[in-house]
């Protein structure tokens, strides 16, 4: 962060003297030439001189506050702030009620692999000709592109005793009893079956473009050689999918952690269906635990660095490489 | 000039060539395509089911939300109430005026701050150019969740705390995925057009105003609908910042009628309903685009 900065002001130090000392005289060919490439060299840091200011203002800069707030027991108010060391760490990883929210996430990460599972069964069908296909397609879509509030208020019907899962099972002849949202393990699977709902449909059109990209003649081969259906699933569709399945984990894994939207609207985190990020929002806005909600921040950033170094270890992608 | 648009035009093509793949390949015996429909179907009515339900409700009186079940019919298919109702005391005019406004600054910050970008990254030579490009794909790894207690602060200390202006900053600033559409598509563009420009004495401000940008005109497409649906649907950002009532979005509004509305399932309903519907209609009318700018922005 600071390198950059450093090479902003380096780089126009450098244009502004060689310009200022040729506009007097209109300028030689020699300091013409010169100011053009300090013009020139200036150019796409004048570009990027907004881009910059934003992405450093609202992503770095905030990164390192909250490890520095993660050090102190500020509460986001007072001017004061008494450095504290590692106690706010050794806070989140002693008292169980705030580590606790960790394995909430395992609701979630279940429902991601059920979530793969379907798009991955749903892209592989769609992938063949079928009637109504476009239909199907934007059927298994839309979800994804709903706005989280309305999700969760359309369950919040869906879950409601006497709602429509219960008249649904009564048809089946099924009377259950209990509130869906009503204890802590029937709560988060019903979160995490909402979660399911809202995200298969991407995961279905990544794994659904994939698959169309695979050049049909394969198929022809495969088929001319006796290939069965399974087999051509096995050998062509599967090798083709991996960099989009290892993507597709991978925002499993992170998003399941960082769950924040559909349990704060549905339950607003009761019957123990807090999850991390909607502990730490209630850490900072509503007991103004700064230092304590920055930790943990940095322990579920520190998580996800971890796991997306892990899987670029583990998955070489030919897409990183950007320059 | 003719090769960039020739590109981007058999770009589009490839992509609308009706399914590649394993079209003459016929699923094999009819029980196994039979099985396929069924689970076609079952995936269909699992969607459906929860959203029509909600639609029913909202066109149900208050006695017949509270005493039908969950699936009864409303007795009168057009009425409406409950849709005035959301209107007038659900303030829902107020939030689509915000959300608009949101829309409108932000998504025309995100274009101009990530073609600028792109094009400062593909088209020049600096030092320290590594450097840029790592922070911003580093960035893409921190998750805007996570930061938000002391992306708090900051926003704060500009006084920008519950005015339209914090979410407008926010979503410019940290989007990274719109970047990299950007710099994806400006490498199809070739150089020679740049240097053809140059030596008619354009400078670098003219070539990316006059040549760039209007060639960039696909990748604007998908970088407002991506960026103009997640805008539309994000909630975690304005209900941080703008608390305020009058300040709500078309996500924080919705989410206040929990309150007043306490079990007016069919003022929800109704609010509801009127949110989902915009998303609806850009949808049919945009499907293509939609697939294609989602999948390309998760993929980045």
């Amino acid at each position: 962060m600071t390198e950059t900065t450093e090479a902003v002001s380096v780089k126009t130090h450098r244009a502004t003297p060689q310009r200022r000392g040729t506009s007097p005289t209109g300028g030689s060919p020699r300091t013409r030439r010169g100011r053009d490439r300090a013009l020139r060299r200036a150019t796409p840091w004048l570009f990027l001189l907004a881009p910059l200011a934003l992405l450093i203002t609202f992503t770095y800069v905030p990164v390192g506050n909250m490890i520095y707030y993660s050090f102190t027991d500020w509460d986001g108010i007072s001017p004061d702030r008494n450095f504290t060391g590692v106690d706010n760490y050794v806070q989140i990883f002693t008292r169980p009620e705030i580590f606790r929210v960790f394995f909430v996430s395992f609701y979630y990460l279940g429902a991601s692999v059920v979530q793969i599972a379907v798009a991955l069964y749903f892209a592989t069908v769609l992938s063949f000709d079928l009637r109504f296909r476009n239909l199907f397609k934007g059927l298994l879509f839309f979800p994804y592109l709903i706005n989280g509030v309305a999700i969760g208020f359309v369950f919040l019907y869906f879950f409601q005793d006497g709602g429509t899962l219960d008249t649904v099972l009564s048809w089946f002849g099924q009377h259950p009893d209990h509130a869906w949202l009503g204890d802590p393990t029937s709560a988060n699977t019903s979160l995490a079956g909402v979660s399911v709902w809202r995200y298969t449909g991407l995961n279905f059109v990544l794994f659904l473009g994939a698959i169309q990209s695979i050049p049909g003649e394969l198929y022809e081969a495969a088929q001319l050689d006796g290939a069965t259906r399974w087999e051509q699933f096995r050998y062509i569709i599967a090798p083709s999918i991996r960099p989009v399945l290892s993507l597709s984990v991978i925002l499993a894994i992170s998003g399941s952690l960082a769950v924040f939207e559909i349990p704060w609207i549905m339950t607003g985190g009761a019957t123990g269906t807090s999850t991390f990020v909607i502990q730490t929002v209630k850490l900072a806005f509503q007991f103004n635990k700064t230092g304590l909600a920055s930790a943990a921040a940095v322990v579920l950033l520190l998580i996800i660095l971890l796991i997306t170094w892990i899987q670029r270890r583990l998955v070489p992608d030919e897409k990183v490489d950007l320059v | 000039m003719t090769t960039a648009p020739q590109t981007a035009a058999t770009k589009t093509a490839g992509r609308s060539r009706t399914v590649p793949g394993p079209r003459r390949v016929r699923p094999r015996g009819r029980i196994g395509q039979t099985l396929v429909y069924v689970s076609l179907v079952a995936a269909s009515l699992v969607v459906l089911l929860p959203l029509a339900v909600v639609f029913l409700t909202s066109l149900k009186t208050s006695s017949e939300a509270t005493d039908g079940g969950a699936l009864s019919l409303p007795g009168n298919w057009l009425n409406f109430d409950n849709y005035a109702t959301a209107f007038s005391d659900g303030r829902m005019l107020t939030a689509f005026g915000n959300t608009l406004f949101i829309l409108l600054f932000s998504i025309t910050g995100t274009v101009l701050i990530g073609s600028m970008t792109a094009y400062a990254i593909d088209r020049f030579d600096f030092r320290a150019k590594k450097l840029v490009m790592a922070l911003f794909l580093v960035a893409t790894l921190v998750p805007g969740v996570t930061t938000q207690v002391a992306t708090f602060q900051v926003v704060n200390s500009f006084g920008l705390f519950d005015t339209r202006w914090a979410p407008i900053l926010l979503y410019m600033g940290t989007d990274i995925v719109s970047i990299y559409i950007f710099l994806q598509f400006i490498r199809g563009i070739p150089v020679s057009l740049d240097e053809a420009a140059r030596l008619d004495g354009a400078n670098s401000f003219t070539i990316y105003r006059k040549i760039i940008f209007p060639l960039l005109k696909p990748a604007i497409a998908t970088v407002v609908i991506i960026k103009g649906i997640t805008v539309y649907n994000d909630f975690y950002i304005p209900f941080l910042y703008m608390p305020s009532q009058e300040l709500g979005t078309v996500s924080t509004a919705l989410f206040r009628f929990k309150g007043p509305f306490g079990a007016h399932w069919e003022n929800i309903s109704a609010g509801a309903v009127l949110v989902i519907v915009p998303t609806l209609v850009v949808f049919l009318f945009l499907q293509r685009y939609i697939y294609n700018g989602f999948a390309q922005g998760a993929t980045k």
